[in-house]
């Protein structure tokens, strides 16, 4: 039995059992990756820009005292965020490479990865609940007003020019959602999927579950790890856009410009603590 | 669950004269498209209904797919839909390249070797039961593999390289091709390619659902023996539950060249051990330059298990493969 999603098969008692995600997904995860690239260009260079200006202005007595240099992530962050991003890269390339024709031993690699994306959230979520400001990342009621009104700006409506962003503007905040999500499904599971396979860690148990929970399992792994390819495109693209070079210089060598931090940031959202300017590390990043 | 049928499902069968209308056809139903050579892997499939094509393409009326005849090198090119009982009695093959007549004639029954082709036995699916049977396992596109759980009937499977799946090859020339260091000649619409043996076979670390690197729209024209080991010492033994009509348990095929009384070079390669078969190079290296005797032959069957995982119920396999790699050294059983 299969239909689009999943794919259905027969246990040894006869039943019907969830086997696990439709690999024929990934050419989607794939295409949905580069329409997007494609329709956001195009979107870009060829959609009505919103009268007026862009954003509404700062506080120029709080701008004033911006340093020159603006930490924006730690080193601890940053090596996490590049640990995180090469284990993901591993993974969706072991995984997605035998489903596109390229067959290789992909197992091992593919765990081993698995561990070091796991070990490394594991390290971000108490690094950022003890060491960073934990909410500054996580979407709220204002980030949803924003949206609106960049929508509907967008749309040729009048609404208010919006805000400058705090540390991390509302498509930030969505894309970090949408790989906590994510993330919520594959890591556990691939955690539990790893009792299927040999490995120095343990024995294997293939019994652990029942044949239906072992499918669901596969089948949430699965989606949600077509789904990250298609994010992953996405962040890899806006990562290289011209007008977003800054945010990624900004994760591989820590730090902002002050004109940066004005021209993106609302000082009053991003409270840069000044008193010893230029400290790395002396405020809230 | 296998279901014995009375009929096979329908499918549209094509019976090419030529190895180019053959290749025409396989790369225009592609992945729809199944290979038809003597039908004894092909007919379990079909009859349990547990593979089904859309297209069967018949290679029984390839005659440039049959026969053996002498290479420019000095060595053979067979044809891939050489009968096994051909290739077994062939006066060449018979004559310097006796380990792979003694391996045909080993194959199952006289009727099977009949009928059997040798690219049907170097190319047959793996004989696991569970996978056969008709269930979703790992090898089938499933999540699991049944011969490997706590209670599962694995005394057949794998003792070396199992990945998830621990099915094994159960080809009896397969080894002994690899010993006598054949190349395995594939034509397809974009051309030919020639694959050693022993890289012609594949695990489930590389790809689970395959046992060969055989893709669809692929075809196996010819086996290609060189001159380079005609004539060796060779040794060839299968160890099976009835001496008839049955798939080995562990089969050894080797090539030794010796020289007043040390062993200069070797090929050793057994089978149904793993889900491809294992050439022993760790043994081959060890067993160089060293004198053929009970000594070298005890080191080497040391040697050859040296990594062996075995199952619930496979583990006879280890001293197994360990006695027929000494024999392989020896020449055969202890005097």
């Amino acid at each position: 039995m299969t239909n689009f999603l999943v794919q259905w098969g027969i246990n040894p008692w006869g039943e019907d059992t969830l086997i696990h995600a439709q690999w024929g997904l990934v050419y989607v995860a794939f295409a949905f990756g580069l329409g997007f690239m494609v329709a956001h260009t195009l979107f870009v260079k060829f959609w009505p820009k919103p009268a007026g200006p862009v954003t509404a202005p700062s506080n120029e007595a709080k701008a004033a005292r911006v340093p020159a240099r603006v930490p924006r992530h730690s080193l601890a962050a940053r090596t996490f965020h590049w640990i995180m991003a090469a284990s993901m890269l591993t993974l969706l390339g072991t995984a997605s490479a035998p489903v596109l024709g390229l067959q290789f031993n992909w197992i091992e690699i593919h765990w081993i990865a698995g561990l070091a994306l796991t070990v490394s959230i594991v390290y971000h979520i108490i690094h950022a609940s003890f060491w960073l400001d934990f909410w500054s990342i996580w979407l709220n009621k204002e980030d949803a007003r924003e949206a609106m009104t960049r929508l509907k700006r967008a749309m040729g409506q009048s609404a208010p020019a919006p805000r400058k962003a705090g540390k991390y503007p509302w498509d930030n905040k969505m894309y970090h959602t949408a790989i906590v999500l994510t993330a919520l499904a594959t890591v556990p599971t691939g955690l539990f999927m790893l009792n299927r396979v040999e490995t120095p860690l343990f024995t294997r148990n293939p019994y652990l579950f029942s044949d239906t929970t072992w499918g669901v399992m596969y089948v949430l792994h699965g989606l949600a790890g077509i789904g990250l390819v298609g994010l992953t495109i996405a962040h890899i693209y806006f990562a290289i856009r011209p007008e977003k070079l800054w945010i990624t210089k900004g994760m591989v060598f820590g730090d902002i410009s002050r004109e940066e931090f004005l021209h993106h940031h609302d000082p009053e959202r991003w409270i840069v603590d000044t008193s010893t300017p230029g400290a790395p590390g002396h405020q809230r990043v | 669950m296998a279901i014995v049928h009375d009929v096979m499902p329908v499918f549209e069968l094509f019976q090419p004269t030529t190895v180019e209308d053959t290749v025409a056809l396989l790369d225009q139903y592609d992945k729809d498209a199944w290979v038809l050579a003597g039908g004894l892997d092909t007919f379990d499939w079909f009859k349990d209904r547990n593979k089904r094509r859309q297209v069967v393409v018949d290679l029984s009326g390839v005659q440039g797919l049959r026969g053996v005849k002498k290479a420019a090198d000095g060595g053979l090119e067979i044809g891939a839909a050489t009968t096994l009982t051909d290739l077994a009695n062939h006066a060449l093959v018979k004559e310097s390249y006796a380990l792979l007549s003694q391996a045909a004639a080993l194959v199952a029954s006289p009727q099977i070797r009949n009928q059997g082709t040798l690219g049907g036995n170097v190319s047959q699916d793996t004989r696991c039961w569970y996978y056969r049977s008709g269930w979703t396992c790992y090898r089938a596109g499933g999540n699991i593999c049944y011969a490997d759980t706590p209670s599962a009937i694995n005394r057949e499977h794998a003792i070396f390289d199992a990945n998830r799946c621990v099915a094994v090859n159960p080809s009896d020339t397969a080894p002994a091709l690899i010993a006598l260091d054949a190349q395995m000649v594939i034509r397809s619409s974009g051309g030919e390619r020639v694959v050693n043996a022993e890289n012609y076979f594949i695990g489930p670390s590389t790809d689970i659902m395959r046992m060969t690197v055989l893709r669809p729209g692929e075809l196996l024209t010819a086996i290609r023996v060189p001159a380079t080991w005609a004539n060796a010492e060779f040794y060839f033994e299968k160890v099976r539950e009835r001496l008839v009509w049955d798939f080995p348990l562990v089969n050894v095929a080797s090539a030794l060249k010796v020289s007043g009384g040390m062993i200069q070079g070797s090929r050793i390669v057994v089978n149904a051990v793993a889900a491809h078969p294992m050439r022993l190079t760790t043994v081959e290296n060890a067993i160089a330059g060293k004198p053929r005797n009970e000594e070298t032959a005890s080191m080497a069957g040391d040697l050859a298990v040296q990594g062996a995982r075995p199952l619930a119920h496979n583990g006879y396999k280890i001293p197994l493969v360990r006695n027929l790699v000494k024999r392989a050294i020896r020449g055969g059983p202890r005097a």
